[in-house]
């Protein structure tokens, strides 16, 4: 086992939307954002629809749009599990502001609403990260 | 000969048109096999990855969870059956269904009331023309499931279990019946306890020279498990789904062989009595003709 890299995969229900090395991984707990670096201790976390962010060896930086899911933690392996996964070179920036204008202009009538919201909100934060 | 040569005719241009249509189905069934062992494939590392968190809770924590617990005196049970929208796909269909019937009589025989959830047109048109009782019912896409209807029915299901014995629609165990891909010529109709959920196939025992991971849980193992259960469930069901597409694809590829090379048998037979005909008519007319020279000689040789 290598020490200084983490061997991060982003899996999405129905697909491996991404799988490689990384120096660190940042991701939304339902407690707050936590970081991990290598030799981090196993954990096993609840996520938060949100964005995820993979530095990787090379120093690239990926993000990805989740939904909520799990990631867990062991031996410097990182798996991320959320039933969507987008990564932010596949969202269209256009389509999620108009999105997100025609949910807030609806409101939010219910769980589904502010659910997309956020969804949107997260697009638009995850593709402005990236840039 | 029953027939004129003509009808033969037609009957062979129709079956000829029919068995075009039985081998187009036949290869579209068959591109899409592929199709439908890819995305089996490609959500395998999901199922994968979730299996060995859900191991790994399993195996570190001492939590209980309504979802594993048998409950103390199970009085109905839930049977998610999982069909084709559309025919044409030989036994398939049938075959998952007389399973489900196998299956109620062990249940009732156990003394437990049955709740039906149906995927596929072709169980609701069973249940209908029975006058069963359906309590769900979903269908639309059989041959190509997504994860957000496995998601759907998950959360239906789940949510019969969780309720509390006696209350409407409250069920004490969770079965799925659907096909099992084995092969291209194989598939079986399977059925599987979905919940509560049975010891969960445990991580390989550590080696003795590895340390065990001690998991820290976030927020707390209780909550970890509270969402990570339900999403392993969600993901049994999409692998559910995802066989019998694959099953039914197989089913109707055969079963459109099958019809494709019948047609070619009532061609080739239709082709044989039509050339029968067609000779039988060449020698009549021969013989006719043959009989109006012989007779027109006569006749010539009396009156000279």
């Amino acid at each position: 086992m290598s020490d200084s890299v983490l061997q991060v995969e982003l899996v999405a229900a129905d697909r491996l939307v991404w799988s490689g090395q990384a120096k660190m991984v940042i991701a939304r707990t339902v407690e707050g954002d936590i970081g991990i670096l290598p030799n981090h201790s196993p954990v096993l976390g609840l996520m938060v629809d949100g964005v995820v962010d993979v530095q990787t060896t090379d120093g690239e930086t990926w993000v990805a749009v989740v939904d909520a899911g799990i990631f867990s933690v062991a031996g410097n392996r990182v798996s991320i599990l959320s039933e969507h996964v987008e990564m932010s070179h596949e969202i269209d920036l256009e389509k999620a502001r108009r999105i997100l204008e025609k949910a807030k202009e609806n409101g939010i009538t219910d769980n589904g609403a502010a659910h997309e919201i956020r969804r949107a909100e997260a697009r638009i934060r995850a593709v402005e990260k990236a840039k | 000969m029953a027939l004129s040569l003509r009808e033969y005719r037609a009957r062979i241009k129709s079956t000829e048109s029919m068995k075009k249509i039985t081998r187009a189905m036949e290869l579209i069934a068959a591109s899409r096999i592929i199709k439908a062992q890819q995305r089996a494939q490609s959500a395998a590392p999901y199922a994968r990855e979730l299996t060995r968190a859900v191991s790994a809770v399993a195996t570190y924590s001492n939590v209980k969870h309504p979802l594993t617990t048998e409950p103390a005196d199970p009085k109905r049970a839930a049977v998610l059956i999982v069909t084709s929208d559309r025919g044409l796909a030989g036994a398939y269909s049938s075959s998952v269904l007389k399973e489900s019937e196998q299956l109620f009589e062990k249940l009732r025989s156990e003394g437990k009331e049955i709740d039906s959830y149906l995927t596929g047109r072709k169980a609701e048109a069973y249940y209908k023309f029975r006058g069963r009782k359906v309590m769900k019912s979903w269908t639309g896409f059989s041959d190509q499931p997504t994860y957000d209807a496995a998601h759907d029915i998950g959360e239906e299901l789940i949510a019969a279990f969780v309720k509390e014995q006696g209350e409407d629609g409250a069920v004490d165990e969770v079965h799925v019946i659907y096909t099992r891909f084995r092969s291209m010529l194989v598939q079986e109709p399977v059925t599987i306890r979905l919940l509560p959920l049975e010891i969960v196939e445990g991580e390989k025992a550590p080696e003795p020279d590895q340390l065990l991971p001690l998991y820290e849980f976030e927020p707390s193992a209780e909550e970890v498990l509270d969402g990570l259960l339900p999403k392993y469930v969600q993901s049994r069901i999409y692998f559910a789904l995802l066989q019998a597409a694959a099953s039914e694809l197989a089913a109707r590829q055969k079963a459109m062989k099958s019809a494709t090379d019948n047609a070619d048998e009532l061609i080739k037979k239709y082709r044989r009595i039509a050339n029968q005909a067609r000779q039988a008519g060449i020698t009549q007319e021969i013989s006719e003709i043959v009989g109006g020279v012989n007779a027109l000689a006569d006749a010539n040789a009396g009156s000279e």
